[in-house]
């Protein structure tokens, strides 16, 4: 007895040593200069296109660097937006977070209901896909009516945009365990309210958390539209203000502060999914 | 034994008709069978011949249409930890690694932690899975996963083990070396085992008892006792005997089809 199977060894031994040679080295840099080379391009384009005046309307990068500087540390134009990055990120990520939090909140119980109470799926489906296609921008004036103008109309709005992907992806989750899962936990012993926290729930974990990931997602890409409500504080107040003084600069600012602090924001939420779910063979992103 | 007075399954009378939107499928149709604790009794039949839904009635993942279907004299109602079952495609819980998923139903039957390992321990070496405690069914070959489920099973107490094509999956070679163990482990346990195939081999060379069923509507055509001396031999004469008088008896359903 106890043969064991000379089958394939769980993922240990795999980035053992390797060979500290230059081919090594462009392997391990490769990803990084790949992909870099399309935001270089750009970067090229546009400044080529402002030196050779094709626009006058866009600023240079040049600009735009001096601008995100003075908008990071200040000292250099020493106006109500120099060294106020911090504050204004530090705002949007409140809103950003609370919202999406508040999202989660409500769409974890809904989807879960959804998915495995005919009753509430029959109740609740129809209306939240005749809502679903309404964008949040849509809602911004129904909003502001409703939760006035500043922070708590913002959180609403990021909260509906983040909302859906979370709700759709819980309710495919529950609904997308298979069968035999049942049937081998109740075999076991396992029947009943039990089988929902010991095979429902972790099976939906990957779609659920799909879903968390993408709802992130959307709340970084509605905040701009969340802080069209009048408020003083903000990354998507700060480009509504830019466009209104026409400081076109500070505008670009905003948008690769949103950029980059959604991709770092998402980038560890990816982090912390290839943790919890190294048991899903189809979950690295 | 005085429990051999009482069979430990026992399937009176049973039919099961599916109901298809317009269309009544007889998928088994009047079925007696009694197996005695201890025995290994394999269903063998083509597609369609209901012998997954004999086993799944016995089961209890699914209720007879008519007639009863009996553990130790009272009825199936539901799946039972008593009677454990190894899938083909294995539904090991993928998130769950080797350890966790032998050690499910002990812990579901709400045993402390420090029971569920010794169990766990003990079956764990029982299908010679030690170096792969930790791994997860998606690093697993099929014949690993097998193991596992078959251990899950075993940990569980469960005294009829019913196992529904498990090997049907793997390469003839990992079935020839499960076949044996699972020899192995049922000598050694005194388990009670129904074993569907489609493998006329499988069946000889596993069981006691081969019952062979017929589609259209599914029921049982007989019931053959084996009392070839074991290890079996598959290149013996005897056991092409075997063969030969089973595979007609298969097969015999194909001439009244066209009548």
């Amino acid at each position: 007895m106890a043969i064991v199977e000379t089958g394939p060894v769980p993922a240990a031994a795999e980035e053992a040593a390797a060979p500290k040679s230059a081919r090594s080295t462009w392997s391990r840099r490769k990803p990084t200069i790949l992909a870099l080379i399309v935001p270089l391009l750009l970067l090229a384009f546009w400044q080529v296109a402002t030196m050779l005046q094709w626009t006058r309307l866009i600023p240079t990068p040049y600009a735009v660097a001096e601008c995100m500087v003075d908008f990071a540390v200040g000292g250099i134009f020493d106006d109500a937006y120099s060294a106020t990055l911090v504050s204004h990120l530090l705002a949007s990520m409140s809103r950003v977070y609370g919202g999406f939090a508040l999202a989660a909140l409500f769409a974890l119980p809904i989807g879960l209901m959804i998915g495995r109470m005919p009753w509430a799926r029959m109740l609740l489906d129809p209306f939240l896909q005749v809502m679903r296609p309404i964008p949040v921008t849509a809602w911004l004036p129904l909003s502001m009516i409703l939760f006035g103008l500043g922070a708590k109309s913002a959180f609403a709005l990021v909260c509906l945009g983040a909302f859906y992907p979370i709700l759709l992806n819980t309710v495919f989750g529950v609904r997308a365990v298979d069968p035999k899962l049942f049937e081998a936990a109740s075999m076991l012993g396992c029947s009943g309210n039990a089988q929902f926290y010991k095979v429902v729930l972790p099976a939906a974990v990957p779609s659920i958390f799909t879903g968390l990931r993408l709802g992130l997602g959307l709340a970084w890409f509605v905040i701009v539209v969340g802080e069209m409500t009048g408020v003083p504080q903000g990354l998507g107040a700060v480009i509504m203000d830019g466009r209104t003084l026409s400081r076109t600069e500070l505008v670009i600012c905003g948008m690769i502060v949103i950029g980059l602090a959604g991709y770092l924001s998402d980038r560890v939420v990816v982090a912390t999914g290839n943790r919890l779910l190294r048991w899903s063979p189809n979950h690295h992103g | 034994m005085a429990e051999s007075a009482t069979p430990i399954v026992e399937i009176k009378s049973v039919s099961k008709v599916f109901q298809l939107q317009d269309q009544t499928i007889h998928a088994l149709s009047d079925a007696h069978l009694s197996i005695n604790k201890g025995e290994f009794v394999c269903l063998i039949g083509a597609s369609g011949c209901g012998k997954s839904t004999l086993l799944r009635i016995i089961a209890g993942f699914e209720q007879p249409s008519t007639g009863e279907a009996l553990m130790w004299g009272r009825p199936i109602a539901g799946p039972d930890p008593t009677r454990g079952m190894v899938f083909q495609d294995y539904a090991l819980f993928p998130w769950l690694n080797v350890r966790a998923n032998i050690g499910f139903g002990p812990a579901a039957r709400g045993l402390g932690g420090a029971e569920v390992k010794a169990i766990v321990d003990k079956f764990i070496d029982l299908v010679g899975l030690g170096k792969f405690a930790n791994a997860y069914p998606h690093q697993l070959s099929g014949g690993m996963k097998q193991r596992v489920a078959i251990a899950r099973v075993l940990a569980n107490d469960a005294e009829v083990v019913l196992m529904d094509e498990p090997f049907g999956a793997l390469d003839a070679m990992t079935r020839e070396r499960l076949q044996d163990e699972l020899l192995e482990i049922w000598q050694r346990t005194k388990l009670t085992v129904v074993f569907v195939t489609h493998s006329v081999e499988e069946a000889i060379f596993l069981a006691n008892r081969v019952v062979v069923m017929t589609p259209g509507p599914g029921r049982i055509e007989s019931d053959n006792a084996l009392d070839l001396p074991r290890p079996r031999d598959v290149a013996s004469p005897e056991f092409n005997a075997i063969r030969r008088v089973l595979a007609a008896k298969l097969h015999s359903h194909h001439g009244k089809k066209s009548a």
